[in-house]
């Protein structure tokens, strides 16, 4: 198998895309409406419109920073129109994505107005779509495939069935070369010592217990009341998990058997020591941990449920795994692979890795997901704390 | 074969899973342990859910729960085996 290819685009550094947006990228929360209408002007465009961008310092604006360029820089992304209120930061994001070599322009609303700003960027974004639509795509060696995964909706189906089928693809992607990550550092709870001994070196496995009990320790100070009602979520609960050891268990089978990872990253950090698994550090929030992992560059996305979540996201495919016949019968336009015939004693999970191997790279190739197909593009950018 | 009403994902599991939707009170229910292939069979107490848990055993307020061979929580309810294994009966040691 580990001569398996996809069909991808192969952008000015090397990385291979599965998509080929033009990004209207907002800087910041009050340059939506101008980047909405850039997107309404010229057709084939994608705009991601969001809540912050404003008043942040720190950690919180170096995050806000990292997780915009890191939108902009994705290979599932052609080229870059970024808008934001005034020049400097807008600047400070267009610099970081040109790093990629990829065509990105930035536009600044100040002593301009909106319609002025919206006529120029218009123009610029025309000129990215005829840029973007004429590339083609190439055959690539799966090892360009980068993969992130993270659960939602989780019930202990989930743990039993999708997750494990998700833990298969990791093992086997692995050892044929891909790059991969699992986040949702506070739902490790439980399981930290299982995540922990799956380090690849003592190193890796000392930042993920440090990064682990630093979550732990906020959210322990944080808490008003036993976080029964939370984690678990009321939808765990009601598809039968009952604390969050069993839901940490559970989520943990992504993992797989075999795969260990190679470093722990920071919220939207593109991993930076070869191909191989890592751990991210997010929060267990499906849309803010998909935003996370794309601007860390991940190009698709396995998400395993039990109930039944709906996530997507605007540029990066998201393919939803689901063993729970239930959600089967009652959500099927959500669910990209039915693995239910675990549950009934039908199916392997070597089978249903493999089924998802051939599912991964049909979507690599170009085959929309569902929840493509249904118009899902929840982005979230992650605060760390109040602006100034 | 026969119809499978729960798995268990470990050897030495306290509770299996319903996979069916169908488990009512009184009901002899067959399971397998998913690593052995094992059948265990017993009788149902109560109604259990799709997804949610058997006790394989009788348990006694302070036992742990055993789940993927792992510490998943403590009993705050004495149970008897083929009881629903829930939030009312089980809680967790984190939090």
């Amino acid at each position: 198998m580990s001569n398996m290819t996809f069909m991808g685009y192969r952008r000015e550094n090397g990385r291979v895309g599965i998509r080929n947006h033009v990004l209207i990228l907002p800087l910041d929360d009050i340059s939506n409406a101008a980047c909405e209408a850039v997107a309404n002007n010229i057709k084939g465009t994608t705009v991601i419109p969001h809540a912050y961008g404003r008043l942040q310092f720190g950690a919180d604006l170096e995050l806000h920073f990292r997780t915009i360029i890191g939108t902009g820089a994705n290979p599932n992304v052609a080229a870059v129109v970024v808008i934001g209120i005034e020049p400097g930061w807008t600047k400070k994001v267009v610099d970081g994505i040109a790093a990629t070599g990829k065509p990105v322009a930035g536009f600044s609303i100040e002593q301009n107005g909106d319609i002025n700003t919206i006529a120029t960027a218009s123009r610029k974004a025309k000129e990215f779509v005829h840029f973007a639509t004429a590339l083609q795509r190439e055959e690539c060696p799966i090892s360009d495939l980068w993969v992130a995964t993270k659960c939602g909706e989780s019930d202990t189906t989930s743990g039993m069935s999708a997750n494990p089928t998700v833990g298969n693809f990791i093992d086997k992607m692995n050892d044929m070369g891909a790059t991969l990550c699992f986040g949702e550092t506070s739902e490790i709870t439980g399981a930290e010592a299982i995540v922990s001994s799956r380090a690849a070196t003592p190193e890796a496995a000392e930042k993920f217990m440090k990064t682990w009990s630093a979550y732990n320790d906020f959210i322990l100070a944080e808490k008003t009341d036993d976080l029964s009602d939370s984690q678990p979520t009321k939808g765990n609960i009601e598809g039968g998990l009952t604390t969050i050891e069993e839901k940490a268990l559970g989520n943990v089978q992504k993992i797989g058997k075999r795969a260990k990872f190679v470093d722990v990253l920071e919220p939207a950090e593109a991993p930076a020591k070869g191909n191989g698994l890592y751990f991210m550090d997010t929060s267990s929030a499906a849309a803010e941990c998909n935003t996370l992992q794309a601007a860390a560059g991940y190009v698709l996305h396995l998400f395993p449920t039990g109930q039944g979540n709906v996530i997507g996201n605007p540029i990066m495919p998201v393919i939803k795994i689901t063993g729970n016949p239930r959600t089967v019968r009652t959500m099927s336009e959500h669910i990209d692979l039915d693995v239910s015939a675990i549950l009934r004693h039908e199916m392997t999970l070597d089978q249903a890795g493999d089924a998802l191997i051939a599912e991964a790279v049909r979507a690599a190739n170009g085959r929309h997901t569902c929840a493509e197909a249904l118009g899902h593009v929840e982005f979230s950018l992650t605060k760390l704390y109040r602006s100034a | 074969m026969s119809e499978t009403h729960f798995l268990i994902h470990d050897d030495g599991d306290s509770c299996g899973v319903a996979v069916v939707e169908t488990i009512k009170a009184g009901m002899e229910v067959v399971g397998y342990k998913m690593d052995t292939n094992e059948k265990v069979t017993m009788t149902a107490l109560n109604d259990i859910p799709l997804g949610h848990k058997i006790a394989l055993t009788d348990l006694a307020v302070g036992d742990t729960i055993i789940k993927y061979g792992q510490d998943m929580g403590k009993v705050v309810a004495p149970m008897k085996r083929g009881e629903h294994l829930h939030v009312h009966n089980v809680k967790t040691k984190r939090w």
